[in-house]
């Protein structure tokens, strides 16, 4: 009896009878990933076309991005206001997940849904409502304002993943440091933070990626000296197909995969 | 013998009566909230107060008046109206679309041993990791018209003219729902994972054949999954910008794209807050209607909580 013919489910149903349904899907899958991953190849392309497959291979258009004054600094401002957002945003968000988690008012869950409301609500009114206040406080086109702007964007991300491993730790040894003396701000830093670090450390990696492939807000709220990397990414891309933008989509992919990877790696290895 | 009490070590004697210790609790909770101020002065201040005033901005006419001009005209100019039944066509053929191509594959997923499912979740999970830029630049490659799914179906033989792919609705649509099929695919996977095998295997017991038994009892039981993804999919849409603005290529207008018009090109903060204030609310009421449709299902589970 060949493999084909075996049951594949409870319904007794054969894999034959079932091979649609598995071409469907890797079809299916197929078009989730290689759209993205094909641009890596093609950025390798001599051509201003960019062929897949490349018919000459060159490193022409990562030497135009790495060359260009302009793509340089607003790589830079991305980085800069990633980091910024990732040092601002954990601390804020870890700090409130913990505040709610253990004070238990009843208006603790509004707070919380207060601080989700940026992910909630359609980006575009987040970018004209932090643009209008900008416009006030002057802080239009400035490091400060990107980088505060961002960390409204990252909390949300920040307060899901901390609060969910707080509920994950186990608030005993928390209290046994305590009853032995501890105040709660040592019993924090002594007992609570060293076994929740891996989610504190993903939630700082999401609250830099969050700033970094934010898009939308910064187009209002970025300009000038301070344009972060995705506002003149999507500023060409309107324009015309510029290969520059394959060769850092591909830079892109590929750190952003080292990062997920990272959170994957430490956090899998702890996990029971 | 008295023993000391844990208690005693913290605080002063005599002060160990049941109301202190309540004063004590009660005021150590309000410093652990005061944890969480710094977070939300942050986002009352750059975001809960610039939307309310945003919300007042709408109802002042041009001349300063109170006024609902700005409402008057969404409903008045055809050109809003055009915005609105656009905006809601893509929505609901990027669910469509969604629901057709998403449901096969969580379907299979779902009859993976978990193993090798986890392992393509990797795939679905790809496109979250991944900036929208890179995604939406890369299906504005391969869909122009020298790009390689015209130049492959030209080679083979499928049409013979360069297919307008992109900066029209096609694109628009391929890019959304590559974008937006994940949501779907997520909580739908775990609402299939949570059906009980046994009522299959009862099923084909009785009599029934493979179809029968996934009509009468599978579908059934994934539809509050299907429910829920759908809707997280319709609402998400709603507020697309970047994707209509970049494989639309200007002809495709929706809301966001409308808000944002009105703002860079027009200065017109009144039209432009109405607007947003018109999304604001069909999103939460559509949010809401979601949240009672899929009470009990887990949104971004995945099943694997």
């Amino acid at each position: 009896m060949s493999w084909l013919d075996r049951p594949a489910s409870e319904t007794q149903i054969t894999h034959r009878n079932r091979l649609w349904l598995y071409a469907l899907g890797i079809l299916t899958l197929a078009f989730l990933v290689l759209p993205t991953l094909i641009v890596v190849p093609m950025s390798f392309s001599d051509s201003q076309y960019l062929e897949f497959p490349p018919r000459r291979w060159s490193l022409r258009w990562y030497e135009a991005y790495f060359a260009s004054a302009s793509w340089m600094d607003a790589t830079a401002t991305s980085l800069k206001a990633g980091i910024l957002t990732a040092l601002i945003a954990t601390p804020l968000g870890t700090a409130a997940a913990y505040g709610f988690f253990h004070s238990r008012f009843w208006f603790g869950n509004l707070g919380f849904w207060l601080l989700m409301t940026p992910i909630i609500v359609p980006v575009i009114l987040v970018g004209i409502a932090i643009f209008y206040a900008y416009v006030q406080l002057k802080l239009v086109n400035s490091l400060i304002g990107i980088v505060l702007a961002h960390a409204v964007l990252a909390i949300p991300i920040v307060l899901v993943i901390v609060t969910s491993a707080l509920k994950s730790f186990d608030a005993n040894q928390e209290r046994a440091a305590q009853s032995l003396g501890a105040s709660r701000a040592r019993a924090f830093f002594l007992v609570v933070m060293p076994q929740i670090r891996f989610p504190l450390v993903t939630a700082a990696i999401f609250a830099f990626l969050t700033s970094f492939d934010e898009v939308v807000v910064a187009i209002f709220i970025s300009g000038g000296p301070n344009s972060t990397l995705t506002r003149n990414m999507f500023a060409s891309l309107r324009d015309q197909i510029d290969p520059t933008i394959a060769a850092i989509s591909s830079i892109m992919i590929a750190a952003t995969t080292v990062l997920i990877l990272l959170t994957q790696l430490r956090g899998g290895g702890r996990q029971r | 013998m008295t023993l000391p009490t844990g208690s005693a070590a913290t605080a002063p004697a005599g002060d160990c009566n049941a109301a202190a210790l309540r004063r004590d609790h009660a005021f150590e909770r309000l410093a652990l909230f005061g944890l969480a101020v710094p977070a939300l002065v942050l986002v009352i201040v750059t975001m809960a107060i610039p939307t309310a005033w945003l919300f007042w901005l709408s109802f002042v006419g041009d001349d300063g008046s109170v006024s609902l001009v700005n409402y008057q005209r969404m409903i008045e100019q055809p050109s809003y109206m055009r915005t609105f039944v656009a905006t809601f066509q893509i929505a609901g053929l990027t669910t469509a679309i969604c629901v057709l191509v998403g449901y096969p594959l969580a379907y299979f997923l779902s009859q993976l041993p978990e193993r090798v499912a986890n392992l393509c979740m990797i795939a679905v999970l790809l496109p979250f990791w991944t900036s929208l830029l890179v995604r939406t630049y890369a299906w504005l490659v391969l869909l122009q018209r020298t790009g390689l799914i015209n130049t492959w179906g030209i080679k083979a033989g499928l049409w013979s003219e360069p297919l307008p792919l992109v900066h029209n609705q096609t694109g628009t649509l391929i890019g959304m729902v590559h974008v937006l099929l994940p949501f779907l695919v997520l909580p739908l996977y775990g609402a299939m994972r949570a059906i009980d095998r046994d009522l299959l295997r009862a099923a084909s017991s009785l009599g029934a054949t493979p179809s029968q038994a996934f009509a009468k009892v599978f579908l059934p039981l994934s539809v509050p999954g299907l429910t829920a993804g759908g809707m997280i999919v319709f609402i998400l849409c709603l507020g697309f910008y970047v994707t209509p603005a970049v494989l639309g290529g200007g002809k495709v207008t929706m809301v966001s794209n409308r808000i944002a018009d009105n703002i860079e090109v027009f200065f017109n903060w009144g039209a432009a807050s109405a607007l947003g204030v018109v999304l604001l609310v069909v999103t939460f009421a559509l949010l809401w209607l979601a949240g009672r449709l899929a009470r009990g299902v887990d949104l971004f589970g995945g099943g694997h909580g």
